[in-house]
């Protein structure tokens, strides 16, 4: 079994310091996300569930599998649906800005003002010696979710289901947001037949 | 008007980029190249590279230099908020559904059957990652950055930030050596 992690409801903390706690969160995750929206998921997580706990492993997880069903960029989804979950309208606004604006500016800086130096050897390098940093945590979290699986519905069926969605989304090569979709409707099959017989 | 075809061109690679910024480049280019004009391919091209280079998702900066390069601030913040806000309100719909319903047996299950599919997409996530590095860093650095790194988070606990802070520092310095 796993223990259940204790989550700060909203009247354990002041709302301005949930803004405070936003705003530093996913401007690490913008400005530290390497390797484009992908990367960043690690990082997000450490942040939302490890550094300060606004949720559960479990809810990360549901919203990382609904991120991947939406089509759009996935930092900037899960960066404005946690702003929202934590604190509502405003903690979206800042979680969004935050993580987007600075990268931005950058881009805008580096392509109008520094555009001779985008060539350089050493930015080069120093963007090709993090890969190997995000292969680490990318690898960690993806270990996270296999043996969580394992603990939670028993490891046949969920080597069963890895095996399963392997082959579905590169071997057959179906869109991992219609494998998701599969499995909201298996789920919720159930609901539906019910729902026939009564009427 | 520009700030209407800013909204349009990077509202449809915002709803069609499946599977994240990445998927979202040649729909871009599409819009802002072929139909728009703003820029040439190699310019375009030019753009990716130094967006590339640089930390945060790519579909974002893009849309806010492509945004701001033809009409300034407001145009950089239209095309942001196409790029990301039509996907985000679903999200926040949709997810807020689940959630009224989470001590539902259903959504129980949900979250129980769908993390092995995350589970698969972050491996393979993993190995591409993985597999990138190789190609440009070669096996010894990437073998000794992965298990430098790994030692770092997982043993000694530094905070991601500063792991990734000091392979930059190892890519500057390596560069002189």
């Amino acid at each position: 079994m796993v223990a259940r992690q204790h989550v700060k409801t909203a009247d354990e903390r002041s709302t301005g310091r949930l803004y405070k706690e936003l705003a530093l969160g996913f401007f690490r995750v913008g400005i530290f996300g390497f390797g484009g929206g992908p990367s960043s998921i690690p990082l997000v997580h450490t942040e939302a569930v490890k550094k300060y706990k606004w949720m559960t492993d479990d809810e990360f997880g549901d919203i990382l599998a609904l991120a991947n069903t939406m089509p759009g960029p996935i930092a900037t989804k899960m960066a404005g649906y946690i702003g929202y979950r934590v604190a509502g309208m405003l903690g979206l606004l800042i979680a969004l800005v935050v993580n987007v604006v600075p990268t931005v500016i950058a881009v805008i800086l580096l392509l109008n003002l520094l555009a001779a130096y985008k060539d350089l050897p050493v930015v080069n390098n120093m963007a090709s010696a993090v890969i190997p940093v995000v292969t680490v945590m990318l690898g960690v979290l993806a270990w996270d979710f296999v043996k969580k699986s394992g603990d939670s519905i028993g490891w046949a069926k969920a080597i069963f289901a890895i095996v399963i969605a392997y082959v579905a989304m590169y071997v057959l090569n179906i869109h991992p947001a219609f494998v998701i979709l599969a499995v909201f409707a298996l789920i919720f099959s159930p609901l539906l037949t019910k729902r026939r017989k009564r009427l | 008007m520009i700030y209407w075809e800013l909204f349009l061109a990077f509202l449809i690679p915002g709803i069609l980029g499946y599977g994240g910024g990445p998927a979202a480049i040649p729909l871009v280019q599409v819009e802002v190249v072929d139909r728009y004009g703003w820029m040439t391919n190699p310019e375009f091209s030019e753009m990716v590279a130094a967006a590339n280079a640089l930390p945060g998702p790519i579909a974002t900066k893009m849309a806010g230099f492509v945004g701001y390069d033809q009409a300034g601030v407001l145009g950089a913040m239209v095309a942001l908020f196409a790029s990301v806000g039509p996907s985000l309100l679903m999200m926040i719909v949709l997810l807020n559904i689940l959630w009224r319903y989470k001590n539902s047996p259903y959504v129980k299950n949900l979250t129980k059957w769908v993390r092995p599919v995350i589970a698969v997409l972050l491996v393979v996530l993993t190995f591409q990652f993985f597999f990138d590095s190789y190609e440009i860093n070669g096996a010894w650095i990437t073998v000794f950055l992965v298990i430098g790194a790994y030692i770092l988070l997982e043993r000694v606990k530094l905070h991601p930030a500063v792991v990734i802070l000091l392979a930059l520092g190892f890519g500057a310095v390596t560069t002189y050596i």
